[in-house]
């Protein structure tokens, strides 16, 4: 390519985007009154603002969202309108008009449109009336439910008016409340009536709160509310809200507890399978956890540009790394004690005490939190008012398929077959040709791997510490002693018991209380039942 | 009902292991004394096995009743019940016809005057073979009395007449855990002795001996019978021929047969359950 | 023969007890700063708390190395000993606290109490203090081992049911709502029966007080041992079916050595806290108590005279390590878990026997 045609194309490429620009900003300008937000004058302001909201033009929300956050700029140097994406020095700017990027800039050569509270409150009002016309049901009802807080007439308008066309059933159910919701500040007996009625049923948190207003009574105890009907409809519609609310509140906490069952039940079964086959207690099981969550956290910071993915390898990545110290620490110091678990019991708690110090130094004794992938994050809606936030609801479905993979391993393959043998009758398996030291090893490493796991998923809901496993090896042994020595199922069913009960306590008796009248209680029962719930019978556990 | 127990003075009671053939081990004799032991409809289960079903089974005053089985059959599990370690699912234990057996603790029977020697031998290891015996012996078990007790010229001699007849009068000061298993076994028997029980339940005890060992364990145990009732567990054959008058074979948790050495070989239903079909 | 080897050991044990009863504060008190030979009180209360330690040790030995149960909530029987004095302390403060009042203890003033609660009754009595220092500990235990010895809860999950304990008061005493001081515990002590606490001579006396603990605790603890309760005891922890069938209530034998146990613990606590100036909630952590099995292990546990050696040993060289190379203790404790239990499960004292019947 020779050198002056280049240099033509160039140049005629450059008279094009000049074109361009200059095409595009006539048209935006005729469009859009941005120049009336400068300034003082704030009815021109509210003026703007409805226009803009009224143009239909695709960067209307994107401005309107900016003006509230206070992020919409006048770049001094060119007078140019700039949308900030952050309040930081100097700013990243796009373009107000045609949202393109336009580098970045000290505040100082900014300068902020200015609004009043009056005009946020229109700001909100027009945002969710754009958002009406969204496509998304979703977006549609969300934006509808933001209207409740400030239904001004022109507002309710515009929502009598769609109501009729909308399609979607609940953002229609949607529209209706917050109608009725303008009805119960109406004047007449009979509209608020029809309000109340509208709304009863409905979640919303406004609602709640008119409704209670409905039913006060004035300081001398009598009702603010004249029409007697209204405070019997407006009574029967709260008593409804709070019932449903009741459900839902116990529908979380047994959902928390779920969560942190399954996390101790992830925690128990690894102590279950080393205790159970090999009548050992580890220890420095908690630290195996420790170390899956450090796991976690190395394998983010290794890939700092794949947190959504990161995940995927770390699960297998702390299975090995807690399995195979398992194995080191069987090899090492646990195969030389067999037959003798107190002095096990000390020398591996010798081994959970060198391990934190080693994180320690490593990683400083400081907790460390492990970033939770964008898909985990946020809430799962379920009706009006239920949110399940993912990442425990993942942490419930990960632990419910490692504890099958444990229970089919432990059924169906070889390894588990021998693992049973081993744990039933030592000798045993050992005369007919079971290797009972490499069972060992791996049983022991199979239980270090579930604790790494259970590490993974701890990492999703509390900080990396140096002292997270101490703080759970009391706990899972608890679940294992709960359910009964050598028995998964025991350990499924003890440690989502006490995971429910823990949460359930906790609102009356305080986190702490909670955990100790947990304690209390399995001390208690174990006196009782002393080989747990589902009690392995017969000679062999009589040895 | 209960034999009274005879006052015990050290020659006498040696005696009763010496003149075997002069105590009254006697139909007539047992007639008299009555049943020590009574066990009825007894059914234990673990996790849906059955290890007794339905067992009943009397032992007479001053009898000495080998049983045996097969594996699995209920042996051990019998004694579990009789000395209060597992409690049945349903049935009737009584020892003479006053302690319902199923309503009292370990220690609650030992005092009543049942022994047991387990299967594999249990000693105090650590402790030497003197104090295994001075423990065992009949005396107040409370912990405030053992904190005062004081070992009185008499049963010190009564503890060197057993040391010498179990044969460890050499062995004295000895920890128990270096005595071969033999000396062990002979020590447990030696603390059975100790307690003075008229029940003696003995299981296996001449597993692991020499021939010579076992020879003397046969006469002991025969020399025992008469005043004592005994009942002993065992697998060797031949042992059991020597010593047994009568015995009950157990099978699947209940009795097979029960009768002389001679009638039990010659039952069908033995043969089989010893032999296949 | 092993009664004249103990012997020996006891009279040793005496002997140090006895030299370092009369020495230690003759040297602090009697000797001027500047002589060569002068203890200071920094040194004289620090092996007043190894005395401390050493009687915790013993009271583990005994239930250990005898009764064959591994508690890993001792601490829990020093922490109670030690609030019980530490009580009685913060009401002999008197109106000296910051807040100058007369009824309540500082931090009860800074929570807005008003009154004090009722477990607080009866800590200004000096007599009445002690006897809640041997009773409080005693009573928890002998409630917590008649539940657990009755139903035959033996081996580890005693162990860990224990620690359980300990980890349950440690989450209770670190309340406010408690009314021992939450967090920070108690502590800014003035003085005891009137003698102020930061003076040499109130010091040497704590110390010969510790002294003669020990040795009570020891000579105590000899008798028992000597007797058939300690014959009976290690024929439980060799072979408990057997002692149970031979006719004895395994269970009312181990109920008693860990009640005594327990109060052993329980004074071992209330020497600590006048000597340290304070109590706080870190004394139940489950760490604690199973520092001090390693303790006894390292000494050698069924010797009683090992249980003294091991906590004089591993706290000479915490403290060291602590001072010197922080970050390497932990290191070296965990190491001392291992290699004890692995290569000389007798402890020191066990691992000299052998050597010394060979």
């Amino acid at each position: 390519m020779s050198l002056p045609y280049a240099f033509r194309l160039l140049r005629s490429l450059a008279m094009l985007l000049a074109l361009l620009c200059a095409a595009r900003i006539a048209l935006a300008e005729t469009e859009l009154p941005l120049a009336a937000l400068q300034g003082l004058d704030f009815k021109a302001k509210a003026a703007a603002i409805s226009a803009i909201a009224d143009s239909g033009s695709p960067r209307a929300e994107a401005i309107l969202n900016a003006l509230t956050d206070g992020r919409l700029m006048l770049r001094k140097s060119d007078q140019r309108f700039v949308i900030i994406a952050a309040a930081e020095d100097p700013a990243t700017l796009t373009d107000a008009l045609d949202g393109s990027a336009l580098g970045s800039e000290p505040l100082a050569g900014l300068k902020k449109i200015v609004i009043n509270n009056q005009l946020r409150l229109q700001l909100r009002a027009e945002l969710a009336r754009m958002q009406l016309a969204n496509p998304d049901p979703h977006a549609r009802r969300a934006a509808v439910e933001a209207l409740a807080a400030d239904p001004t007439p022109a507002v309710i308008a515009s929502l009598v008016e769609a109501a009729p066309k909308e399609q979607d059933e609940d953002v229609a159910r949607a529209m209706q409340v917050v109608i009725g919701l303008a009805q119960i500040g109406d004047a007449d007996p009979a509209k608020r009536l029809e309000g109340v009625q509208a709304v009863t049923g409905s979640m919303l948190g406004e609602v709640h709160n008119r409704l209670t207003q409905l039913v006060a009574r004035n300081p001398a105890g009598e009702p603010l509310e004249p029409s007697m009907d209204v405070r019997i409809a407006a009574g029967a519609a709260l008593r409804a809200i709070d019932q449903r609310r009741a459900r839902y509140e116990l529908i979380q906490t047994v959902f928390f507890g779920l969560s942190l069952g399954f996390v101790l039940v992830l925690a128990a079964t690894g102590l279950a399978i080393t205790f159970g086959v090999m009548g050992v207690i580890n220890m420095a099981h908690g630290e195996m956890m420790m170390l899956g969550a450090y796991t976690t956290y190395v394998v983010q910071q290794a890939l700092p540009n794949h947190i959504e993915a990161s995940i995927f390898i770390a699960i297998p990545a702390a299975f090995l790394v807690a399995g195979l110290v398992g194995i080191v620490i069987e090899r090492g110091i646990v195969r030389f004690l067999y037959g003798r678990p107190l002095e096990t019991l000390l020398a591996t708690f010798g081994v959970s005490l060198f391990l934190q110090q080693v994180v320690r130094s490593i990683f400083s004794p400081l907790n460390r939190a492990v970033a939770t992938p964008q898909w985990m994050s946020g809430q799962l809606m379920v009706g009006d008012a239920l949110a399940l936030t993912w990442n425990r609801l993942y942490i419930i479905i990960f632990s419910a398929l490692v504890f099958a993979a444990l229970l089919a391993l432990l059924r169906f393959t070889a390894l588990g077959l021998q693992v049973r043998a081993v744990s039933q009758n030592r000798a045993m398996a050992r005369a007919m040709g079971v290797r009972a030291g490499w069972v060992d090893a791996l049983t022991f490493g199979l239980g270090s791997g579930v604790a790494g796991l259970a590490g993974v998923a701890l990492s999703q809901l509390t900080n990396v510490g140096p002292n997270l496993g101490q703080s759970y090896i009391i706990d899972s042994f608890m679940v294992v002693v709960f359910g009964g020595v050598g028995n998964l199922w025991g350990t499924l069913v003890a440690g989502l018991s006490l995971g429910i009960a823990n949460k359930f306590l906790e609102p009356f008796a305080g986190a702490v209380l909670a955990k100790i009248l947990v304690l209390v209680f399995i001390i208690l029962f174990i006196q009782k039942w002393p080989r747990g719930l589902f009690p392995q019978r017969g000679r062999s556990a009589e040895a | 009902m209960n034999a009274p127990r005879t006052p015990v003075s050290a020659p006498t009671w040696w005696d009763e292991f010496t003149t075997a053939g002069s105590s009254p081990n006697t139909a007539a004799a047992r007639l008299h004394q009555g049943n020590i032991l009574y066990i009825e409809n007894v059914t234990v289960s673990f996790d849906g096995f059955r290890a007794l079903n339905e067992l009943t089974l009397y032992i007479e005053t001053g009898e000495l009743r080998c049983i045996i089985g097969p594996n699995g059959a209920g042996k051990s599990t019998m004694m579990d019940v009789i000395t209060g370690k597992t409690r049945p699912d349903r049935g009737q234990a009584w020892f003479g016809s006053q302690l319902n057996l199923l309503k009292m603790s370990e220690p609650e029977i030992a005092e009543a005057g049942i022994g047991r020697k387990f299967q594999k031998p249990t000693v105090f290891e650590h402790l030497p073979v003197f104090t295994n015996l001075e423990l065992a012996m009949r005396a107040p078990k409370g912990v405030w009395r053992s904190l005062v007790a004081r070992l009185s010229g008499e049963a010190r001699d009564r503890i060197e007449e057993i040391l010498v007849l179990v044969g460890l009068a050499e062995q004295r000061d000895m920890r128990a855990g270096a005595l071969s298993h033999g000396q062990k076994q002979w020590l447990e028997i030696g603390m059975l002795l100790m307690q003075e029980p008229q029940l003696l339940l003995i299981d296996e005890p001449v597993a692991g001996m020499t021939h010579q060992e076992t020879e003397r364990t046969a006469e002991l145990l025969v020399a025992l019978a008469g005043q004592r009732s005994v009942v002993v567990v065992e697998h060797d054959m031949e042992f059991v021929r020597s010593i047994a008058k009568r015995v009950t074979v157990l099978h699947e948790g209940s009795v097979l047969a029960e009768g002389s050495m001679a009638q039990v070989q010659d039952d069908p239903r033995v043969r089989q359950v010893y032999l296949g079909a | 023969m092993a009664v004249t080897a103990n012997k020996r050991a006891d009279q040793v044990v005496y002997g140090v007890l006895l030299a370092l009863a009369v020495a230690v504060p003759a040297l602090n008190l009697g000797v001027g700063e500047s002589s060569a030979l002068h203890v200071s009180t920094y040194t004289m209360t620090l092996v007043g708390k190894y005395l401390c330690y050493a009687l915790l040790a013993l009271s583990v030995d005994l239930v250990w190395g005898f009764g064959g149960i591994l508690s890993l909530g001792h601490g829990a029987f020093f922490a109670l000993g030690g609030y019980a004095m530490g009580m009685h302390l913060m009401r002999q403060i008197g109106t000296r606290g910051v807040y100058g009042n007369a009824e309540l203890p500082d931090f009860m003033v800074f929570l807005n109490w008003k009154e004090l609660p009722w477990t607080w009754y009866g800590f200004d009595s000096f007599p009445f203090a002690m006897l809640m220092v041997v009773l409080v500990p005693g009573l928890l235990a002998f409630v917590f081992g008649w539940f657990a010895f009755r139903s035959r809860v033996t081996g580890v999950y005693l162990s860990i049911i224990t620690q359980a304990l300990t980890y349950a008061l440690l989450l209770a005493f670190f309340r406010n709502e408690m009314g021992f001081g939450g967090n920070n515990g108690l502590t800014d002590f003035k003085d005891i029966l009137g003698y102020d606490l930061q003076a040499d001579s109130t010091r040497a006396t704590l110390f010969v007080l510790s002294v003669l603990a020990l040795a009570g605790g020891y000579a105590g603890c000899r008798a028992l041992i000597d007797s058939k309760f300690g014959r009976v005891l290690v024929a439980v922890r060799d072979a408990e079916n057997r002692a149970r069938f031979i006719g004895y209530r395994v269970e009312n034998y181990k109920l008693w050595a860990w009640t005594f146990s327990a109060m052993l613990a329980g004074v071992a606590g209330a020497l600590y806290v006048p000597q340290v100036g304070i109590i706080n909630p870190g004394e139940f952590s489950p760490l604690n108590s199973i520092e001090l099995v390693i303790w006894v292990a390292v000494g050698g546990r069924g010797t009683l005279y090992g249980a003294l050696l091991g906590a004089f040993v591993v706290n000479f060289a915490k403290t060291f390590f602590t001072g010197a190379l922080p970050e390497l203790w932990l290191f070296v404790l965990g190491a001392v878990f291992v290699l004890v239990t692995l290569l000389i499960p007798q402890g020191i004292a066990g691992y000299f026997n052998r050597e010394a019947r060979a």
